[in-house]
């Protein structure tokens, strides 16, 4: 059943063309992959002149409240998991993404638009175990 | 210059994400919560981004530097191991659990929420125990092959 009152289809199409230009930008210009993760994970493991333009995408990503407020008033999250609940999830989300090698950035948006058999695996890995989480959690547990 | 434009990246990155309502949990949730109230949305986001994502990445195919004049970085595996499939599997279990996937992560700690600053310092240290652990088994399988090298002299 589909959720009429919060499905945002043209933000989220609009949204998504522009985390596609960020991703076309990353490559073209840097030549680099737009993996939050992947880009995160290469500062934990530093190597000579590889360090400044992720430390330049990063502060990119924290910038952007800041830029989006000068057009508009951002709306407020809803973050229903408790802070033990975040804490193990956060374990998990960084551990994961690391042995999987990407995260819905990497795999997600980049891996799909270069037709990688093997993004599309990890996709589909990690939206059926969201979803069976959130199932168990929803459905199951309450 | 790389870095201007790695800014820049980041900076669209993250303003796509907060347009299309990636940064709210709820609505990450509301996606994979396929047997409630369901928010296609997040299908939408991925749609527009892989549109544009694969005309980028058919121009970038062959290259051999990008239009700054660096070298390409493109991943070149191709197998579908344990690694990505495990990886992964965690990486899903966390997602529903937060809501929170690392780019909305970033972006979310941009805005100061308390949450999402409890759960980028819980991602971060999930990172470095993965690369403590990689670090560690390398170390110990760089020490077994010499031994293994040597018992096959020993038994010629």
């Amino acid at each position: 059943m589909i959720d009429w009152a919060h499905f945002t289809p043209w933000t989220a199409l609009g949204g998504g063309i522009l985390i596609g230009v960020a991703a076309a930008m990353l490559v073209l210009l840097n030549g680099r992959i737009a993996g939050v993760a992947g880009i995160i994970g290469g500062v934990l493991r530093p190597a000579a002149g590889d360090i400044g333009w992720r430390f330049a995408f990063i502060l990119g990503l924290l910038a952007a409240p800041a830029a989006y407020r000068l057009f508009a008033a951002p709306g407020a999250p809803t973050i229903e998991a408790s802070y033990p609940v975040l804490l193990l999830a956060g374990l998990l989300v960084g551990a994961g993404t690391r042995y999987g090698s990407g995260c819905t950035s990497g795999h997600g948006v980049c891996g799909l638009s270069r037709l990688s058999p093997r993004s599309l695996a990890a996709t589909i890995t990690f939206v059926l175990a969201g979803a069976a989480t959130v199932y168990s959690v929803r459905h199951l547990l309450a | 210059m790389n870095a201007v434009s790695a800014f820049a990246g980041g900076l669209v990155f993250g303003t796509g994400l907060i347009i299309s309502g990636m940064t709210d949990p709820s609505k990450i949730i509301g996606f994979l919560d396929v047997a409630g109230a369901w928010d296609p949305s997040l299908a939408f986001v991925l749609g527009g981004a892989v549109l544009v994502g694969f005309i980028a990445f058919r121009l970038a195919r062959g290259r051999a530097a990008s239009f700054l004049g660096g070298a390409m970085h493109l991943p070149n595996a191709r197998r579908i191991d344990r690694p990505l499939v495990l990886g992964s599997l965690a990486f899903g279990v966390g997602w529903g659990l937060a809501g929170y996937c690392p780019g909305p992560a970033v972006v979310a700690f941009g805005s100061g929420h308390d949450k999402a600053v409890v759960f980028l310092v819980a991602m971060i240290a999930g990172m470095a125990l993965y690369e403590a652990a990689d670090r560690l088994f390398q170390a110990r399988r760089r020490r077994r092959v010499p031994r293994e090298l040597s018992d096959v002299a020993g038994d010629a």
